[in-house]
């Protein structure tokens, strides 16, 4: 039914906490209940000490691998790195991914139902942070009664919520694998995000994040903000080398205002069908999140600094030589100060053409490059 | 315990023989950064049967490929701004081997090495070799270094280095010699009288010229 080296049937699970007391969030808010969807695959050993948990990036979900329906045609966002003999083993090793704070794949969330008042959160939900994430996987983590991770391991978005686990909970982390990531979003990200909130505050359906009942969604704005999000995930080249200056179905230029070029065509149909399976409501918030992560802005501007506890864990750094929305040059400055830290680092830049979507098409390389550093840092506990 | 003593003689004799030296010198439980590692085999050797605490920096993806895979923590880059990253004092031994003849700068790295480094261990062909004096008269051609295969024209840098060359500019940079293996083709040779005649590599140890006269 399944490939032989796909975890196979899946199931998304919630755990809910803060009911009684409310959970503080970084800027003074809190939320209380907070709930969050989560995955797991491969068996927790005796001694709870295989477990690595998958951290999503910005359009993610629990759902990182295997199949939800035996019909189910597309399995979960990096099941090519996760399943039996896969870059994360799930014969060695217990995975688990929790869609983060914020998102609509199942945990809290501004699509989520305020409590208190029946109604969908919308706006009213709390700006939530990497930091705020994190603290409520620490959550899950407790109520799995797992420690200690072997690993935490995560591209780009994921990649920083990797980073705050070594800087705020290094104790909880044997090894910390941040992919294709950045330390802090530049002027130019916050940017490119803040184009996309845009793109969504313009559509007059969004209503100011009050859209849920009336049967009309952002769906315009949403598409745009995909758009120039995809094109960034992308490089030059790839886009050379998927579509050059090819026409979508004809032959010569129209002189017109149609869809005409292979690009084009590609941009819109992924922004409508990102309309299809996301909320716009949660693209503010997880951008947000994304724009406001900066660990050395947390510690008197030193990256080093934030790292300082951190000793103890084990890094995997990669980056990729096309992704030029977190430049290789990102990774470098984050190893630098690793090593600074006193950290035991490992980087590799590896050379791709694919841009920032290298860490999930690069696989074999990833695979050969996780599997060996993960069997270290086990064969070290 | 036998069967670990044999697993070590093999995996020592598997070592290029100038890395043999460079082992020889580097002490039990020794932290070691080792540059331009390639595919991990000496620091790999040193981590098992030396109980070092062993890192590395190699430029090539193949070679961060391979040592990964041997278990080592290696980080891509360049050596100088790889280097500069380290605290002073950050590792008991740094190691240079064979590379010598292709850096940019090799002043500013064996200063740095020596700042991060309590001591440095460096390996590097000798073109004072007889026979490279013999081929450079005789034939007009400046000769290959005799324990390395690259071409002038196959490297970004090629710089021809002999041990007298050597020795003189670390005097002249107060970088004390400590310890020194010559190899003739391989082979250990003790030669110390006319080394720059009849070694073709040779393996220092080096340290800071005021720390050594302290010891």
């Amino acid at each position: 039914m399944f490939p032989s080296n796909s975890v196979g049937l899946v199931q998304t699970q919630t755990f809910t906490f803060a009911q009684d007391e409310p959970f503080a969030l970084e800027s003074g808010a809190t939320l209380s209940p907070v709930t969050l969807a989560y995955e797991a695959y491969g068996r927790l050993n005796a001694d709870r000490s295989n477990a690595i948990l998958v951290c999503h990036a910005l359009s993610g979900g629990a759902h990182a691998a295997g199949y939800l329906t035996p019909d189910d045609a597309q399995p979960g966002w990096w099941d090519d790195c996760i399943g039996p003999g896969k870059a994360f083993d799930t014969d060695r090793y217990f995975v688990l991914c929790s869609n983060v704070l914020g998102s609509c794949y199942g945990s809290s969330g501004p699509g989520s139902v305020d409590l208190a008042t029946g109604q969908r959160y919308g706006l009213h939900f709390p700006v939530v942070t990497i930091g705020d994430m994190v603290r409520a996987q620490v959550r899950l983590l407790d109520h799995l009664g797992i420690d200690r991770l072997l690993a935490v391991a995560g591209g780009s978005m994921g990649g920083m919520q990797v980073l705050e686990w070594a800087a705020h909970h290094s104790q909880r982390v044997r090894a910390a694998i941040p992919i294709a990531t950045t330390a802090r979003h530049s002027p130019m990200l916050i940017a490119f995000s803040e184009v996309g909130r845009q793109a969504i505050y313009a559509d007059p359906a969004w209503n100011q994040g009050d859209y849920y009942s009336n049967g009309r969604r952002p769906d315009a704005g949403l598409s745009v903000a995909r758009m120039v999000g995809h094109i960034t995930y992308l490089s030059e080249q790839s886009m050379h080398e998927k579509f050059g200056r090819r026409l979508q179905g004809r032959e010569r230029y129209g002189y017109e205002f149609q869809t005409e070029f292979e690009i084009e065509s590609y941009l819109k149909h992924n922004g409508d069908k990102f309309t299809r399976r996301f909320d716009a409501n949660s693209y503010l918030y997880v951008t947000k999140a994304l724009d406001y992560f900066d660990p050395a802005g947390q510690h008197g501007g030193s990256l080093a600094a934030a790292f300082e506890h951190a000793a103890d864990t084990a890094f995997l750094v990669i980056s990729f030589t096309s992704d030029w929305l977190y430049p290789s040059y990102h990774s470098k400055e984050l190893v630098r100060a690793l090593t600074a830290a006193g950290c035991d680092v490992t980087y590799l830049d590896i050379e791709s053409s694919w841009g920032h979507d290298a860490f999930l098409v690069e696989v074999e390389t990833m695979t050969r490059l996780l599997g060996s550093f993960l069997e270290r840092v086990r064969g070290e506990v | 315990m036998v069967a670990a003593n044999d697993q070590q003689a093999a995996a020592y004799a598997a070592l290029r023989p100038d890395l043999q030296a460079v082992a020889d010198l580097t002490p039990a439980g020794a932290k070691v950064l080792d540059l331009g590692c390639g595919d991990g085999a000496l620091l790999a050797y040193l981590v098992r049967h030396k109980q070092a605490r062993g890192r590395g920096i190699e430029l090539s993806e193949a070679g961060v490929m391979a040592c990964v895979g041997r278990g080592l923590s290696v980080r891509q880059g360049h050596l100088q701004e790889g280097l500069a990253d380290y605290p002073a004092n950050s590792f008991d031994v740094v190691i240079l081997s064979q590379t010598l003849p292709f850096l940019d700068d090799p002043a500013a790295i064996l200063a740095e090495m020596l700042r991060v480094g309590k001591s440095a261990l460096v390996s590097f062909p000798n073109w004072g070799y007889w026979r490279c004096r013999l081929e450079l008269l005789l034939t007009g051609r400046v000769p290959l270094a005799p324990d390395l295969p690259q071409h002038w024209y196959d490297a970004p840098r090629w710089q021809a280095v002999s041990i007298t060359d050597f020795a003189g500019f670390c005097q002249q940079v107060g970088i004390a010699i400590t310890r020194e293996i010559y190899l003739n083709r391989g082979r250990r040779a003790r030669i110390i009288k006319v080394k720059n005649l009849l070694a073709t590599t040779a393996v220092f140890r080096l340290e800071k010229a005021t720390q050594a006269r302290k010891m």
